[in-house]
């Protein structure tokens, strides 16, 4: 009978344990939410909310007048990692199929611990990669004198996001259950034909989760695009021009901001539209893989 | 097990008391400037080559954080290629440190090109328009018929506020401008883009030989339209304020220097310490009134 209650005693504590691991997750998260909340809304006090999301201008510590409007680094983030992705998505999901179907198992062998060997790559050392190898390349294909520009930055971060992509995606294309393959070839479908319309339509949903994935991580991606994108602070009119995203900016200025002044709450309003803008695309990641796995069954 | 949890805890609070306080008694630690981090870095092995026992940890990140960093009293020294701003010096007092400025060199900013550009020299005026944004194209200055495509440094950097309160007349940078992480950046992007202009410490010119970087251009600059133009490196220009853009550089400490800090700065500002300073490319202080303040901060 005690030693009933005593392994009961422990299973509740067992229990509490691991709810409390999973509340503390919920916590932090609720934490940096309001912290970012607090210390943002001070920064209105002066700034009008109009135009900080949609000036153009962004100087604080401009010795004319004090500018804060940050449409230009949105725009900025959304082209280097719109650009990324371009690159990185489909060069993934292709990666992903040869290893998943077409490779040699002995390529893949050593395939895999490459493309996992390139994920370890420290940002710094991709952005001096771009300063000193993808920058000069550009400005020679596209014969613009420098190659410090979007273009540089989405490719660092479509190198950065690639491994995330491809072995997500591989893995979601090897979950396909075999007889969808078997079925398709018993039909008469080439190898090709199955790889494109069976398989990569059923491991689609595992594919836009690895594309949510490698945007979450070009998104926040801060040291790579600060190195190699030049950190020019007007509008960006094409992807060769030099652009300044939302996180280069925080970190450069950040550093050196004097604390509780309007600069310092606006970086961290920045911050706060960064958050927004990554929870959206989970949240719309998350709805999109709902909706087709239910479609799915 | 309950004993163990407290003997770890209380290990862990004994080291955390002790590192510190260990680290802080021996290690100056100096930081600021990234136009001063080399030679900080170099002026500091000197010394501890030559003096037994010293440990001096040198780090850049910009004038701001250095002086950011003696504010809250994470640093001994602060470097800045700038003066502090009166802001600072308010939150400075506030917290309850005193600041003591010593001059440890002369910088003359140094205005680069790439070495394709064929143009020579350019007035202050022509420097703070290109800079500002009024001219776009190098022809407009005497140049060549190409784009010009700025270079500066951060917000964070002395050398970018110097330049904005000396050259642009305390005008808006161009928006146009790449920001670039240091000068060491500064000069890779100019060595790779013919309608490059950038501005850089003369500490940063040259190759390991003492020549001027291969692919770089250094411009004469000229105070007045029709005056006489002079280059950065011309030491007798910079002493006698005829090349007109250069700076005192500072390190400031907390106070009347004390024991081992004193003693690095009294030989900094002496004869080896500004000898290492002149083959680092920089100026020496000379006998001016910058020698007589810093005495007197000894003091």
């Amino acid at each position: 009978m005690r030693k009933k209650k005593l392994s009961d005693l422990k299973e509740a504590g067992i229990r509490a344990f691991f709810f409390t691991c999973g509340v503390l997750a919920v916590l932090v998260l609720v934490g940096i939410f309001l912290t970012l909340v607090t210390t943002s809304v001070p920064a209105f006090r002066e700034i009008k909310l109009s135009e900080f999301l949609l000036s153009e201008a962004w100087d604080p510590t401009s010795p004319e007048k004090a500018e804060y409007g940050i449409l230009s680094m949105v725009m900025s983030t959304l082209m280097v990692t719109g650009g990324a992705l371009l690159l990185a998505v489909p060069i993934g999901v292709a990666v992903a199929a040869y290893l998943s179907d077409v490779a040699h198992w002995r390529v893949r062998e050593i395939l895999k611990p490459i493309v996992e060997i390139l994920a370890g790559i420290p940002s710094v050392v991709v952005g001096f990669l771009g300063i000193v190898l993808v920058g000069p390349v550009l400005a020679k294909i596209f014969h613009t004198g420098n190659g410090l520009n979007a273009v540089n930055g989405s490719v660092l971060l479509a190198i950065m996001a690639l491994p995330t992509i491809i072995s997500i995606s591989e893995d979601s294309l090897n979950a396909v259950p075999k007889a969808y393959n078997e079925a398709s070839l018993a039909l008469g479908a080439s190898r090709w034909q199955t790889l494109l319309r069976v398989k990569l339509p059923a491991g689609l949903s595992g594919i836009i989760a690895a594309t949510m994935l490698g945007l979450g991580r070009a998104i926040g991606e801060t040291m790579t695009v600060l190195m190699a994108t030049g950190n020019a602070r007007a509008f960006p009119h094409g992807f060769l021009d030099s652009v300044r995203t939302m996180t280069s900016n925080v970190a450069i200025e950040l550093g050196e901001v004097p604390y509780y002044t309007t600069h310092y709450y606006a970086l961290f309003a920045i911050g706060l539209v960064l958050f927004v803008i990554t929870f959206a695309v989970n949240l719309v990641a998350d709805v999109v893989l709902r909706r087709y796995q239910e479609r799915e069954q | 097990m309950k004993k163990t949890i407290v003997i770890m805890a209380l290990g862990l609070a004994v080291l955390g008391a002790f590192l510190p306080a260990a680290a802080s008694r021996k290690m100056i630690q100096v930081k600021g400037s990234d136009t001063m981090v080399n030679l900080a870095q170099i002026l500091a092995e000197e010394y501890m080559g030559k003096t037994p026992g010293a440990a001096i940890a040198v780090l850049g990140g910009g004038s701001g954080t250095g002086i950011t960093g003696l504010i809250n009293q994470t640093c001994d020294i602060a470097n800045s290629s700038r003066e502090w701003k009166p802001k600072e010096i308010d939150q400075a007092w506030e917290k309850g440190v005193s600041p003591r400025f010593f001059v440890v060199a002369v910088d003359g900013l140094s205005v680069v090109v790439n070495d394709k550009n064929p143009i020579e020299q350019l007035t202050m005026a022509q420097v703070g328009a290109l800079y500002r944004g009024d001219v776009k194209n190098w022809k407009a200055v005497g140049g060549f018929d190409r784009a010009v495509s700025l270079y500066g440094r951060q917000s964070n950097s002395g050398t970018y506020v110097f330049m904005q309160e000396f050259v642009l007349g305390n005008k808006n940078y161009s928006a146009e401008m790449k920001e670039m992480n240091g000068n060491a950046q500064i000069i890779e992007g100019i060595l790779q883009d013919e309608g490059a202009v950038g501005y850089v410490g003369v500490g940063y010119l040259h190759d390991q030989n003492g020549k001027i970087r291969r692919g770089l251009k250094v411009v004469k600059i000229s105070k007045e339209p029709n005056g006489e133009a002079f280059l950065p490196t011309d030491k007798a220009a910079v002493d006698s304020g005829a090349y007109p853009i250069s700076r005192p550089l500072y390190m400031a400490t907390n106070g009347k220097p004390k024991s081992d800090v004193a003693q690095f700065l009294a030989w900094i500002v002496g004869p080896e310490g500004q000898a290492v300073i002149e083959r680092e490319g920089f100026f020496a202080v000379g006998e001016g009134k910058y020698k007589a303040a810093n005495d007197k901060n000894f003091k």
